[in-house]
């Protein structure tokens, strides 16, 4: 799939998770960019993407995760 | 992942979720209806997470008070909190949780002036995981050590069971731990006295035995992870991260599991199963097809899954769940397969309610729940029509209706997760209304504790039924003469036509035969085929028995009947043919032990029989003989 595809998936799961339909992600987009983006909401986020693309993320790849551009590239890395 | 299967998948999800908060009175229940969907974890939050923004509070008529229910653990379950009360509100209750603060459990039951006492919960789930649990002992502890340990920590369980219960005069739950260590032997772990994971496994035991008796109800984790797996709901990466024993993905079925044993804890179960009847219990629609023309029953894997399906419903009436059925059919024709279908495991005697007519079924189920006298949200409605099943949705939304796969296979499955008719003991009042359950294993037992044989069969209360040939059984006819390689004494194969031709021959016979004893119908077990030749010899042309019921003295008995039927043609004499072939061995001397003489050929060909009717005494049996439907 094509990074673009995965925005489009993303930016569906970031809206239904922090209930705001005018959230457009970057690759810059982080948790600072969010009031309730807490480790809960970063959980959800992870299961989601891990449930829609049938994929797991290793504890060190989650580790390295800093904003949503590191999210795309590993779910392409994955698929 | 596990899905909430059984709920209808949700339509227009975003649309409804973003109009909740400005649908004013109608709030609550369009929520409960996106509740009564089938949502994964995300939406689960979204849904929770959009009635609190708009603070969406439930209509002052709603029957239960809230829910204020606590839960104790010794890990993270805030996670889980949103499906909770997306569970209670799927059944119309409101929720409101309490959390102890991280692995404070006991100290706050303890302490009065705790934040927990303030709440005053009227449920309280105590959830402790399994590391925490076996957080004392090792591979290095001796036995001793590992029996102090398992002691304590059940009394410090029991302990706190009272404590909540003292305080707060409430519901007890205590949810189980699921297995998480990694076992250090293998199968046999249990030989190893400090294993932890021997360890849960021996204090999930024990506390069940505890809860019976001091009336705690169980949440068994265990058991699920059991049928799921431990991956469905358990993540080692998210245990390390964040402290959740359950994942995340796996809180909506989580929380319908806790709100079904409070429903329960509170009466609030689900009391009837209302059932379809074409494609629903039976292949087939018996308006058009006919009581013969059904699929049901043993003769085709199809309608072995419907006669399964009723044996669940069966068990189900039995330990206090009521039966109904709502049908569009003529009634006589609908009660017709109840009355002389051989193969219905169900009875009109098991139906509470019985309405069938072509009235729409969400009419129908209000006169089945007015007939019953309980509410309409006590009713689980099974139909394989998904047309019949969104009507009654949209105009009865508090009757539960899951959605079934067109493979009857599965229905009895898809009950049982959805967990309806959760109950946390059983009454003397639902046993009452239950019969007497004959299992396998009873038979089993009287076996072992027969002192010989004829005191086992004549405790087995069996009674062979007979019936000739018809249309009703033709397809197990059909089937039981194609399939027997074993016992049977000529194997002949015949179509449909040919045991159609037996019927109408006013010179030849068939019987199918079926045995019942006191543990249940084992269905039709043998066919005989005679036709009368010349010099008044009664040809016995097929003999066939299924060997589930051998040693049971069904062949004697079977012959005083081919006798009796051989001289009702007028009859002299009974001649009986063993063909062999590679598998038919077992029968190669049945005619010589029911006393036939030998009168040519022999066993390596084809070898015939011969007894005389005339001086024919009938041989003793324990079995009862009976012409099936005729009256007792």
């Amino acid at each position: 799939m094509t990074e673009p595809e995965i925005y489009d998936t993303l930016t569906a799961i970031f809206r239904d998770v922090f209930l705001r339909d005018d959230l457009v992600l970057t690759p810059q987009f982080s948790a600072k960019d969010v009031d309730d983006w807490d480790s809960f909401k970063q959980i959800e986020i992870i299961v989601a993407v891990q449930e829609h693309y049938r994929v797991k993320f290793r504890t060190q790849e989650m580790d390295r995760l800093t904003n949503v551009g590191d999210l795309v590239m590993l779910i392409a890395s994955k698929s | 992942m596990i899905e909430l299967y059984w709920l209808p998948k949700v339509e227009q999800w975003r649309e409804r979720l973003r109009r909740l908060g400005d649908a004013g009175d109608a709030a609550w229940d369009e929520a409960a209806a996106l509740a009564a969907s089938r949502l994964d974890v995300v939406q689960t939050n979204a849904l929770d997470a959009t009635l609190r923004r708009a603070r969406v509070e439930p209509p002052a008529s709603l029957p239960d008070k809230p829910v204020r229910l606590a839960l104790l653990g010794s890990s993270t379950m805030a996670h889980l909190h949103p499906a909770i009360r997306v569970a209670g509100l799927r059944r119309r209750m409101r929720v409101d949780i309490y959390e102890n603060d991280y692995g404070q459990y006991w100290q706050e039951l303890s302490d009065p002036e705790a934040e927990l006492h303030r709440f005053k919960p009227n449920a309280v789930l105590l959830a402790l995981d399994a590391y925490h649990l076996a957080a004392g002992i090792g591979a290095a502890s001796s036995a001793a050590e590992v029996e102090t340990a398992l002691h304590d920590t059940c009394e410090r369980i029991r302990a706190c069971w009272r404590l909540a219960r003292a305080a707060f005069r409430c519901t007890v739950i205590h949810q189980l731990a699921l297995p998480l260590h990694p076992p250090l032997l293998g199968s046999n772990e249990h030989r190893l006295p400090g294993s932890r994971s021997a360890f849960i496994s021996r204090i999930n035991a024990e506390l069940r035995r505890m809860a019976d008796a001091e009336e705690v109800a169980v949440l068994a984790l265990d058991e699920r992870m059991a049928r799921d797996g431990l991956a469905a709901w358990h993540d080692p990466e998210l245990w390390h991260r964040a402290k959740q024993e359950v994942t995340p993905s796996a809180a909506p079925i989580y929380g319908d599991l806790v709100m079904r044993l409070v429903a329960a804890s509170l009466g609030r179960s689900y009391k009837a199963l209302v059932l379809d009847l074409d494609n629903t219990l039976w292949g087939g629609v018996v308006g058009d097809d006919g009581v013969e023309g059904l699929v049901l029953g043993q003769g085709s894997p199809l309608g072995e899954a419907f006669a399964h399906f009723q044996d669940y419903a069966r068990e189900l009436s039995r330990r206090g769940v009521i039966l109904a059925v709502v049908s569009k059919n003529d009634e006589r024709n609908a009660l017709e397969p109840f009355e002389r279908h051989p193969e219905m495991v169900l009875k009109r005697g098991d139906i509470a309610s019985f309405v069938a007519n072509w009235n729409n079924k969400p009419a129908n189920l209000r006169a089945v729940a007015e007939e019953l006298n309980i509410g309409l949200d006590a009713l689980v409605f099974v139909d394989d029509n998904p047309f019949e099943r969104n009507l009654v949705r949209r105009e009865l939304p508090m009757v539960a209706v899951p959605e079934i796969s067109e493979d009857p296979a599965g229905f009895a499955q898809t009950l049982a997760d959805a967990g309806y008719f959760e109950a946390v003991s059983i009454t003397d009042e639902d046993r009452a209304r239950s019969g007497q359950y004959q299992s396998n294993r009873q038979r089993d037992r009287l076996k072992a504790s027969a002192t010989d044989l004829d005191s086992y069969l004549r405790g087995l209360e069996m009674r062979l039924l007979w019936r000739p040939f018809d249309r009703a059984g033709l397809t197990r006819t059909v089937q039981l003469i194609n399939k027997t390689n074993q016992f049977n004494l000529t194997t002949r194969r015949y179509t449909e036509a040919d045991v159609l031709g037996v019927m109408e021959d006013d010179r030849a016979f068939g019987l199918q035969l079926r045995l019942i004893d006191r543990f249940g119908d084992n269905g039709i077990i043998a066919i005989v085929i005679g036709r009368l030749g010349d010099d008044r010899d009664l040809l016995i042309d097929t003999w066939l028995m299924s060997c589930r019921v051998l040693g049971r003295q069904v062949e004697p008995t079977t012959l005083n009947l081919v006798a009796a039927a051989a001289q009702k043609l007028g009859a002299r004499r009974l001649v009986g043919q063993y063909v062999p072939t590679a598998r038919n061995g077992m029968v190669r001397d049945h005619y010589p032990k029911l006393g036939f003489g030998a009168i040519d050929g022999d066993p390596g060909t084809t070898a015939r029989y011969a007894l005389d009717l005339a001086g024919f005494v009938p041989r003793d049996s324990f079995v009862d003989v009976r012409q099936e439907g005729a009256d007792d």
